[in-house]
């Protein structure tokens, strides 16, 4: 896989910068390729908004930052509007579908979305829905292959929480798949 | 000697620079941290202070800079591996007591994440604006050594080193990262223990009568005691004879002084360590050290698919700086060009060693991000061009 830049973007609380953390665990440790982490600094208290960035590739990474995004996952309005127009030409949109209403949406990249608050509602806990948008992620694009995302959700959620975020990964990664069987393969 | 198992935490993390920067400490030996937590590297005294107690350490936030850099040398006195860990405005309160553990020749360890200056300049944003303040800082002759690491995982590995180095050479030793690579986020491999080389304090054990602590063999290194063993030792920031009694003349000065800048100036080629690519052919020589050997990486290799004969060599070691490498090298490229996130710091360095018989071209940041690829390719271009 060549140099992929992922943005994820939402507000405090969402477990944002964890997603970014599971992702690039699953591809370095689980999955032999290369990720850069940088998390923006900021006042990334719960209700603000938050980003984390993430490469990853075959290859060493040389420059650690994000040039411009082929990968993005969002799951507030805020995010949206304020990251969707830095997403690269022909790049892959993942949105929650409740949080986020795609207003003048690109039409030179691919978008797909799930309600994944919703799900993470009707397995019991909302907080999970950062889990969901990360089986989502695996099964739309190619930047980490689903075992090894399982494997790094597994060892990164607290303890005694591992069942009810597997379930959710898959809840997200199934409707991903059923998703694609509608839609054209994104290319990531 | 191989690291004590009990700070390693062996295994392949996904962590940042700061997190790696503790646990190179740990698997080093560090057992006493003290300091005042300052972004970017509050995150490396946090983890510290959650494992120390775990690895019977002890970490204490002391009330400012200055009692953290004087508190680890109580420390190393009483026989301990110690480290303190800060940022800009910190590190320059810190200036008088890496001076006096150069000349009480105290092993320790400087951690500096650099964040953009001067004074509290923007906290949470990277540079490498302390570089000629790590060398020149505290005031009169001496020297020291600094290492400048570029990912997490040299974050773990050169604290190690750095540890190392301390301890052979009686020195502090100054661990210049910046934000950027303090806080980012890759894989970091810790060895099992027995994989780890550590070299431990060289202690005297000889007989107690006659006994002179600041006494150098050969390679200019006296061996240490620790406090409350018998020993009779005096520790002072006073120039001082073997015994360690001051001494207020000018032969006592000279002796001692001269003796502190050897024992590193004579021992460089040992200590020196840089990293050559793409080198033999070059006729430009991108000089690099911590994030900007990684940003320039895209803007070489642009250039070298565009057919320049461009080199890089990025530093390791910051201080002491290879010398006889870039003499060697200014003998026959028609350029340096040197980036860094200051408005020319190490670049000197490379003027006086190039002396005019080579062009020596600054791309200077000044601070809060890391320069832009396309920066570092229009200077190399640049180099070429004309004489």
């Amino acid at each position: 896989m060549p140099r992929t830049e992922v943005k994820i973007g939402g507000f405090g609380g969402q477990g944002v910068i964890l997603s970014g953390y599971i992702l690039g665990k699953a591809a370095s440790i689980y999955d032999s390729k290369h990720a850069t982490m940088i998390q923006s600094f900021g006042p990334e208290a719960r209700g603000s908004a938050c980003s984390a960035q993430l490469i990853i590739s075959n290859e060493p990474i040389s420059y650690p930052y994000i040039v411009s995004p082929n990968v993005m996952i969002l799951m507030s309005q805020e995010a949206y509007s304020k990251f969707s127009p830095e997403l690269a030409s022909g790049g892959t949109l993942l949105t929650e579908e409740d949080l986020v209403v795609t207003r003048n949406l690109r039409k030179d990249v691919l978008h797909y979305s799930i309600p994944a608050t919703r799900f993470a509602e009707e397995l019991g806990k909302r907080l999970v829905l950062n889990i969901v948008m990360l089986g989502f992620t695996a099964a739309i694009t190619n930047i980490v292959a689903a075992d090894a995302a399982r494997n790094a959700v597994k060892v990164s959620v607290p303890k005694g929480t591992e069942e009810l975020n597997l379930a959710a990964f898959n809840k997200g990664f199934e409707y991903g798949l059923q998703l694609l069987k509608k839609e054209p393969v994104a290319a990531a | 000697m191989h690291a004590d198992p009990t700070g390693v935490l062996a295994g392949a993390h996904f962590m940042d620079g700061d997190h790696a920067c503790s646990e190179g400490a740990m698997a080093a030996g560090c057992r006493f941290v003290a300091g005042y937590p300052i972004t970017p590297s509050t995150e490396v005294v946090e983890r510290i202070a959650e494992r120390f107690p775990y690895i019977g350490g002890i970490f204490i936030q002391m009330e400012d800079e200055i009692a953290s850099s004087i508190a680890i040398q109580g420390a190393a006195w009483g026989g301990i591996k110690a480290m303190t860990v800060t940022s800009g405005p910190g590190f320059s309160l810190m200036m008088e007591h890496i001076g006096l553990a150069a000349i009480t020749e105290t092993p320790c360890v400087f951690v500096d994440v650099q964040r953009a200056g001067p004074s509290t300049g923007l906290p949470t944003m990277p540079a490498q604006g302390d570089m000629m303040q790590a060398r020149w800082g505290s005031h009169g002759d001496y020297e020291i050594i600094a290492l400048s690491p570029n990912s997490p995982q040299e974050c773990f590995d050169l604290t190690i080193q750095a540890f190392n180095l301390s301890e052979k050479y009686r020195v502090p030793v100054l661990f210049m990262m910046d934000e950027c690579v303090g806080h980012m986020i890759e894989r970091v491999v810790i060895p099992p223990a027995e994989e780890i080389e550590i070299v431990e304090r060289r202690m005297y054990g000889g007989p107690k009568e006659g006994y002179q602590p600041f006494e150098a063999g050969r390679d200019l290194v006296p061996l240490m005691v620790k406090a409350g063993d018998g020993y009779r030792i005096h520790v002072t920031g006073l120039t001082h004879d073997e015994r360690g009694y001051p001494n207020m003349s000018v032969g006592a000065q000279a002796k001692l002084v001269q003796r502190l800048v050897d024992k590193i100036r004579l021992h460089a080629d040992e200590i020196v360590q840089f990293q050559e690519h793409d080198v033999d052919d070059a006729d430009v020589v991108v000089v690099t050290y911590g994030i900007t050997s990684r940003t320039a990486i895209p803007a070489i290799e642009q250039a070298r698919a565009k057919g320049m004969k461009v080199g890089h060599l990025r530093l390791v070691v910051v201080w002491p700086f290879p010398e006889k490498r870039i003499r060697a090298l200014a003998d026959r490229v028609k350029a340096f060009v040197v980036p860094e996130i200051n408005l020319g710091q190490m670049v000197y360095e490379v003027e006086r060693c190039a002396a005019g018989k080579s062009k020596v071209i600054l791309v200077p940041h000044g601070g809060g991000t890391v320069h832009q690829p396309k920066d570092i390719y229009t200077a190399i271009e640049k180099s070429l061009r004309g004489k």
